[in-house]
């Protein structure tokens, strides 16, 4: 690791000030557990390192009807939150099928966020969630909606000056939602990585569907074809199937060393049905 | 900058680079070599140590940002010189081989156990993932962490 200099401060203020003076010679240490690995192989030479640990940023609240994480909040704590798991499971969900347990100790909300890996589950939860973020920095705060945030692969539009201080999305009650991920190894970013959000209708039919894809392009995104397909239908197994087929014509996803692309495309239609099915199964069961 | 850490109970008032991991210090300047250094990138578990009682790999944690919390390494599970119950069991089980891995495994399901007290093997194996043994050991340490579990309890 190169030398750096080390700040911590205490408040919100602080931190801000120094991003503001340090700007693109600064990264922000929150969890660590994408920033310490590029730091170990040289990847990331920053002169100067904020660590934002020992700030008040780690609340989970139902705040204004949505509900709002703070930026420091740990994949452990998210994956065990009564709140959470109440109003919002499928951040539950995503939050325990992340990294080994010890990334789920150390790392954070806001630095998975930041970090913008486009396989990891939180950047993809938060796409099917419709999620807004809080960016402050010494300049003024202003809010983001997902679709704006992620501007490419590991790239938001955060600004050298700003921090993500807290992020929030819509409550889930009364729909079901699944994460479905495929990767070789337990603990391995997924090959491809599903999540879906399905309100049933009185009739029986699907009222609204919401699908979105991760590890497919540089950035998660939503599948409006599959989504169309499924609004004001009855949720039978064929259908579902149907629908799910339509992602693999969405999607146009690169080779690497980890996977073919033509190998990612059938995952995300394999992985968009059991996402969809285990949804409409939890869908029904939600008490009208 | 100085920095004090809270190593199975001692405090350790060290002089610390900021761009040093906690394994670093533990291994170099203090000369502890409970954590081992295997992927230096978090997946191998073999640098496991808690920090306030929660699994972290300590290659990926700064020494400075870890002050004043309590760390525990394998050490720190020994109580009055003895070895814990739960070492006792991967020697009853034949659960060590070359042993490079067991700091980690023993943290890791020490913190477990204490989380979820009565675990079925499926879940001892999934609380285990994150940890690789290169031997292959696999069966003898789940074989190990669920005798523990069980006797525990009573």
């Amino acid at each position: 690791m190169q030398p750096f200099e080390y700040a911590a401060p205490a408040s919100v203020d602080e931190a801000l000030a120094l991003l503001a003076r340090h700007g693109a010679d600064a990264k922000v240490l929150a969890g660590g557990q994408s920033l310490v690995p590029l730091l170990n192989y040289r990847l990331a030479r920053p002169r100067f390192v904020v660590d934002v640990n020992d700030l008040p940023l780690d609340e989970i609240r139902v705040d204004a009807g949505r509900v709002r994480l703070g930026a420091l909040v740990r994949h452990s704590t998210l994956a065990a939150s009564a709140v959470v798991a109440r109003e919002c499971p499928l951040l539950t969900e995503a939050a325990a099928l992340i990294g080994n347990v010890r990334v789920r100790s150390l790392g954070t909300v806001g630095g998975s966020l930041a970090h913008a890996d486009p396989a990891a589950e939180l950047p993809l939860a938060m796409v099917a969630l419709d999620a807004r973020f809080e960016l402050r920095s010494a300049r003024g705060s202003r809010t983001v909606e997902v679709r704006d945030f992620f501007s490419g692969y590991l790239t938001t539009v955060l600004r050298p000056d700003e921090l993500l201080t807290s992020v929030d999305a819509p409550p889930t009650r009364g729909a079901g939602t699944a994460v479905e991920e495929f990767s070789r190894r337990p603990g391995d970013f997924a090959l491809v990585a599903v999540a879906a959000i399905v309100t049933i209708d009185r009739q029986g039919r699907v009222e609204n569907a919401r699908v979105a894809i991760g590890g497919i392009d540089g950035v998660p995104r939503r599948i409006p074809a599959v989504e169309n397909a499924l609004r004001g239908e009855p949720p039978a197994t064929d259908r579902i199937a149907r629908a799910a087929e339509l992602a693999r014509a969405e999607v146009t996803p690169q080779s690497d060393a980890l996977a073919s692309g033509e190998y990612r495309t059938l995952l995300a239609g394999v992985l968009t049905k059991r996402a969809l099915a285990r949804a409409v199964s939890r869908a029904m069961a939600v008490p009208a | 900058m100085t920095t004090r850490l809270l190593i199975n109970g001692r405090a350790r008032d060290v002089d610390v680079e900021p761009h040093r991991t906690l394994l670093e210090v533990l291994r170099d300047t203090l000369g502890i070599f409970d954590a081992k250094e295997g992927c230096n990138e978090g997946v191998c578990g073999a640098c496991t140590v808690l920090l306030d009682g929660r699994p972290v790999s300590s290659c990926l944690v700064l020494a400075v940002a870890t002050r004043g919390k309590p760390i525990t390494t394998v050490r720190g599970l020994e109580r009055d010189g003895d070895l814990h119950p739960l070492q006792d069991a991967f020697l009853r089980h034949g659960a060590v081989q070359c042993g490079f891995c067991t700091p980690g495994m023993l943290l890791t399901a020490y913190a477990f156990v204490e989380a979820h007290p009565h675990p079925d093997r499926a879940a001892i194996r999934e609380a285990l993932e994150g940890n690789l043994c290169r031997c292959t050991g696999y069966t003898k340490i789940v074989d190990a962490v669920e005798d523990y579990a069980r006797n525990r309890c009573g």
